[in-house]
């Protein structure tokens, strides 16, 4: 019998009573959805995504942001996946200015390098994963016609306003595997609540739903580790040193949250001539939704994409209403890919 | 987005940036989150090597997980 047929059978053994189990994670959600995992599950075992995809849960108040950028004349350089992401007018896809897709960050220094009569400003979304990589290049000394809108947030904090409010019932978490890899699992052991830290091969994650089926069933509420291979309690020392070297902790908004207390990240006062909002004096304001749009509960776990009037009609790949139907990690775009065929 | 994939460290050119290895494709990296040597296994993530494998967890993800799976039996 394969690994994964063994694992299936433990874990219809293991539930006996409903279960949602959340995880924080795009990468995830499109593992989940790719290998038809759903499909394996006990009947009354759900799983149920968080905000656990950067680019979704980026607030249209930082999208305008990025616009406004590029009418102040920089190059934007950004990640493909926010290209589309509807802003109040338009998207940096249809701005008509000079945005281009970068792989990371060290890409968009070498665009300031290579024009340096042009200002370069990067869209800076990311977890835990990514904001180490933009702290490596800021320490690399940049030339001055760089800078970056830091639009990066921390999953933890999100974790704990999820719990303190409640509303989607949960009982256990499958922990992002790269946010962990770089920020270890060690902030995690606050939160009282089963938790297993799950790699990304199908069989990394039901080997993860195992774990947590089996925590749920004993009573027990601690943190497993299910993804050995590349995740320490500690994750990334160096990595972890420079993020908060550079940058430090900032209350923030997420889309479909509240502001969040220290759940973001903004550059230190030393790397402030490095801040595209200061340099070019961008107020991020808060922008209230008005359309059909549930993105908002999708990301707080209290709705699927599927519930949603617009989601697969109004809402396609090709015409995203919301952030969640733009990026390859959001959601939506995830089930309309996978999901909405097997119905 | 947090997508990251395993390599192989081919050379390190310089301080910070090394040639990896992806398995059908060589490409320069970032390094300077990461302490590494030619031959060592590094989880990729949007141009830069964010954590360190071992070579061996690197070339056999499936046997650790099955060490895991055994442990898990106990």
């Amino acid at each position: 019998m394969s690994d994964g047929q063994r694992i299936i059978e433990t874990l219809h053994a293991l539930v006996d009573e409903d279960i949602a189990i959340m995880h924080i994670c795009g990468t995830h959600e499109a593992a989940i959805a790719r290998a038809g995992i759903r499909s394996l599950l006990p009947e009354r075992l759900k799983i149920v995504m968080g905000p656990g995809c950067p680019v979704c849960i980026t607030p249209q108040g930082e999208i305008d942001a990025a616009l406004d950028l590029v009418d102040q004349g920089c190059i934007v350089a950004t990640y493909g996946d926010l290209l589309r992401v509807p802003g109040t007018r338009g998207s940096l896809e249809s701005s008509g200015g000079d945005v281009r897709v970068v792989q990371g960050v060290h890409k968009a220094v070498e665009i300031a390098q290579r024009e340096p009569e042009k200002e370069v400003a990067f869209i800076s979304v990311g977890f835990e994963t990514t904001a180490p990589t933009v702290a490596a290049a800021i320490l690399g000394n940049p030339p001055e016609n760089f800078s970056i809108l830091s639009c990066h947030r921390l999953v933890p904090p999100a974790m704990q306003w999820l719990l303190e409010q409640g509303e989607a019932e949960l009982h256990g978490f499958m922990l992002p595997g790269h946010v962990c890899t770089v920020a270890g699992y060690r902030e995690y052991e606050r939160f009282p609540v089963p938790q297993v830290v799950a790699g990304f091969e199908p069989e990394d994650i039901l080997l993860g739903l195992v774990m947590l089926a089996r925590q749920i069933r004993r009573g027990e509420r601690r943190i497993e580790n299910a993804y050995p291979r590349a995740v320490t309690r500690e994750g990334n020392a160096k990595a972890k040193r420079l993020m908060y070297q550079v940058f430090e902790p900032v209350d923030v908004e997420w889309r479909g949250f509240p502001v969040i207390p220290e759940s973001g990240l903004r550059l230190r006062q030393e790397y402030a001539r490095y801040d595209a909002q200061k340099k070019f004096c961008i107020e991020i304001k808060h922008v209230e939704k008005h359309s059909a749009c549930i993105c908002d509960q999708v990301l707080r776990g209290i709705a699927r994409p599927s519930d949603c009037r617009l989601f697969a009609k109004g809402c396609t790949p090709r015409t995203p209403v919301g952030p969640c139907m733009v990026s390859q990690e959001g959601a939506c775009r995830i089930w309309h890919l996978y999901e909405s065929r097997r119905a | 987005m947090c997508i990251a994939i395993p390599a192989e460290v081919i050379e390190i050119r310089g301080e910070s940036i090394a040639l990896v290895d992806f398995g059908d494709l060589q490409q320069e990296i970032r390094i300077d989150l990461v302490d590494v040597e030619p031959g060592d296994f590094v989880l990729v993530h949007v141009g830069f090597a964010i954590q360190r494998l071992s070579r061996e967890e690197g070339l056999e993800t499936r046997e650790i997980f099955r060490q895991v799976y055994a442990a898990m039996e106990e």
